[in-house]
């Protein structure tokens, strides 16, 4: 695996390398100076790699100003292979897809997904707060060019597309898997399956009919009561794809830009118009909001379930409210 | 991944428009009239939007004013409230802003046909109306009976006055108008806009009810028009959200599993009804 990445990394200088690393306790996605800084053992990263195809700020298009104003749009996007994407962020990548290049494809976002590969790896270790096993993302068949399963001694790796096949072929070295081998990857992700500490009480396929009659609920107003409204749980969210539209000038006044940057519904003006009347002006609102895509609105726009389970709000969240499994637990037992 | 789609690089890029002229309407409000540079039509349906643009300030959805049977141009009327209103306030004829769309799904034109429209006016509600009321009238032979309503606070609110006694003094449209809180001016009708359904005449189950103004209205004119009899999916309102990307993405305009900039801004009472947090 090591020589794998480094020779990644020193053949393919032109790329971006990308990979998870370790950041004081906590785990991230970057650039890899060398294969010594890849973990493939990880619970969690920080951030999704959903940064890499819908950046915290992006810039949208350039404006001269004056006169004639004139104006210089910006797609830009570098090669990138990510190594280590687990399946639940695959799966959160599924959806992704779905909504940008669906309906009224994203030009900005196609770029930056079409120039990545993909080679996931199996969580081995789940955080204590993902519940992936409810979800049925612990594992993926789909979305990866590679995937990666640590059987101890070595990797087996499933190919997912032809692009990760020559990339392997090319740069690992590789033997077919044996029977035993085979086995062996089953037991890690079977074993993995029993370390989720969260589960819902209930089959993914339910939720969506659960919320459908919750909406008035008291267990909306009573979880939301203690949210800051600070929006961490929208921020680390592998799914949420909500954006803020900006103008930047330039210190001379003559040109500038205009970009996208992160937003969440569950910040206070999210849907607040010019004339100061906000659509959802409350918490238990905005919370109800939240818990909605994540369990039926994107669900019924899309095909996919809105959550992955990855624990990341839950993680996040200071007023400890923030997990999905949390609140469809409660509607359901109520 | 799905990539049957060609991606348009013009999603988040406007086309670049002209003043070609700017007019006052009211204290706050104006209305310009735009071309785009590339000479082509905007090619709107009346109760769609655009995003207007000014650079270094930002974008807003604006709903179109005129008709899509007026060619060369089209016609924004705008109040100054916010950052890109208030900017826009400031320019003169011959500035260059930014136009993104025709967005939205706009007025169900084809299920007005051969119908009668009683079109319900509150203050702004009349701006993304006049595109429908001038449509209809040049368009007349399509349509059945034109009744229009318009209500605003007080007589120096009243917007696009000129048009207003042409619609008055038109045999083939029916206008009513009234306002909140008169003046020594006023001679007309006083009173909320919902009084006026008491002086029209309708045959409820041929009329589409297409109602625009602030949500407080809504309410109001809604149970008239179900006393009316009007059935509730000929019952049409326009929702106002904060639509900033117009495409289906941002969020922003989200009402339960509705993006407003895509299956809206125009729904029906039937389909409102089903929309928790619309109204």
């Amino acid at each position: 695996m090591i020589n794998f990445v480094d020779t990644l990394i020193e053949k393919k200088a032109a790329e971006e390398i990308v990979g998870v690393k370790a950041s004081d306790s906590k785990y991230i996605f970057g650039k890899l100076a060398n294969a010594g800084e890849l973990c493939l053992n990880y619970d969690v990263t920080l951030l999704p790699p959903k940064k890499y195809f819908l950046p915290q700020r992006e810039t949208v298009f350039k404006f001269k100003l004056g006169d004639k104003p004139s104006l210089e749009p910006v797609a830009e996007a570098k090669s990138t292979i990510l190594i280590g994407v687990h399946p639940y962020d695959i799966k959160a990548i599924e959806l992704c897809d779905a909504v940008f290049t669906t309906i009224n494809p994203d030009p900005n976002y196609l770029l930056k997904r079409d120039k990545a590969t993909i080679i996931g790896t199996d969580c081995l270790s789940p955080n204590p707060k993902a519940f992936c096993a409810s979800l049925d993302t612990a594992t993926t068949e789909s979305g990866f060019d590679l995937m990666l399963t640590d059987i101890g001694d070595s990797y087996v790796v499933a190919i997912g597309t032809a692009k990760g096949d020559k990339l392997l072929k090319k740069y690992a070295k590789t033997r077919e898997a044996t029977q035993s081998e085979l086995a062996g990857r089953d037991g890690q992700r079977k074993k993995a399956l029993g370390e989720y500490k969260v589960s819902l009480n209930m089959s993914p396929e339910e939720i969506p009919g659960l919320l459908e009659v919750s909406w008035g609920s008291p267990v909306f107003k009573e979880k939301s009561e203690p949210c800051l409204s600070c929006g961490s749980c929208v921020m680390v969210c592998p799914t949420c794809v909500c954006f803020d539209v900006q103008d930047d000038v330039a210190f001379t006044l003559d040109k500038g830009e205009r970009y996208r940057q992160w937003d969440g519904c569950m910040l206070v003006d999210f849907a607040k118009v010019a004339t100061g009347e906000n659509f959802r002006d409350d918490k238990e609102k905005r919370f109800r909001h939240r818990m909605y895509r994540k369990g039926k609105y994107l669900q019924e726009r899309y095909g996919k379930l809105g959550c992955v389970g990855c624990g990341r709000c839950a993680l996040a969240c200071l007023a400890q409210i923030a997990s999905p499994a949390e609140t469809f637990n409660l509607l359901k037992a109520s | 991944m799905v990539m049957q789609l060609t991606p348009k690089a013009s999603l988040h890029l406007p086309r670049l428009a002209e003043l070609v002229r700017v007019e006052s309407l009211a204290q706050r409000e104006k209305v310009f009239e735009l071309k785009l540079k590339d000479g082509e039509e905007l090619g709107h349906k009346p109760g769609q939007f655009v995003e207007v643009s000014l650079f270094g300030i930002g974008e807003a959805p604006i709903s179109i004013s005129s008709s899509p049977t007026k060619k060369g141009s089209f016609e924004l009327a705008i109040r100054a409230t916010g950052n890109v209103t208030n900017a826009l306030h400031r320019l003169d004829k011959g500035a260059t802003v930014g136009i993104r769309g025709p967005f939205g799904n706009g007025f169900p034109l084809d299920e007005f046909r051969g119908k009668d429209v009683l079109v319900v006016a509150g203050g702004l509600g009349l701006f993304p109306l006049r595109s429908l009321i001038n449509y209809i009238r040049d368009n007349r032979a399509d349509f059945g009976r034109l009744t229009v309503l318009f209500g605003c606070r007080a007589p120096a609110e009243r917007l696009f006055c000129d048009e207003l006694c042409k619609w008055q003094d038109c045999k083939d449209t029916e206008f009513l108008e009234t306002v909140d809180v008169g003046d020594d001016s006023w001679t007309g009708s006083v009173g909320v806009i919902t009084t006026l359904f008491l002086k029209i005449d309708i045959e409820p189950s041929n009329t589409y009810a297409v109602a625009v103004g602030p949500p407080i209205m809504y309410r109001f004119v809604i149970a008239e028009c179900v006393k009316k009899g009007i059935p509730e999916d000929q019952i049409i309102l326009s929702l106002e959200r904060r639509m900033k990307c117009g495409v289906g993405k941002c969020g922003h305009c989200q009402i339960n599993n509705v993006y407003v900039c895509q299956e809206g801004p125009v729904f029906t009472y039937a389909e409102l009804k089903q929309l928790k947090e619309a109204v």
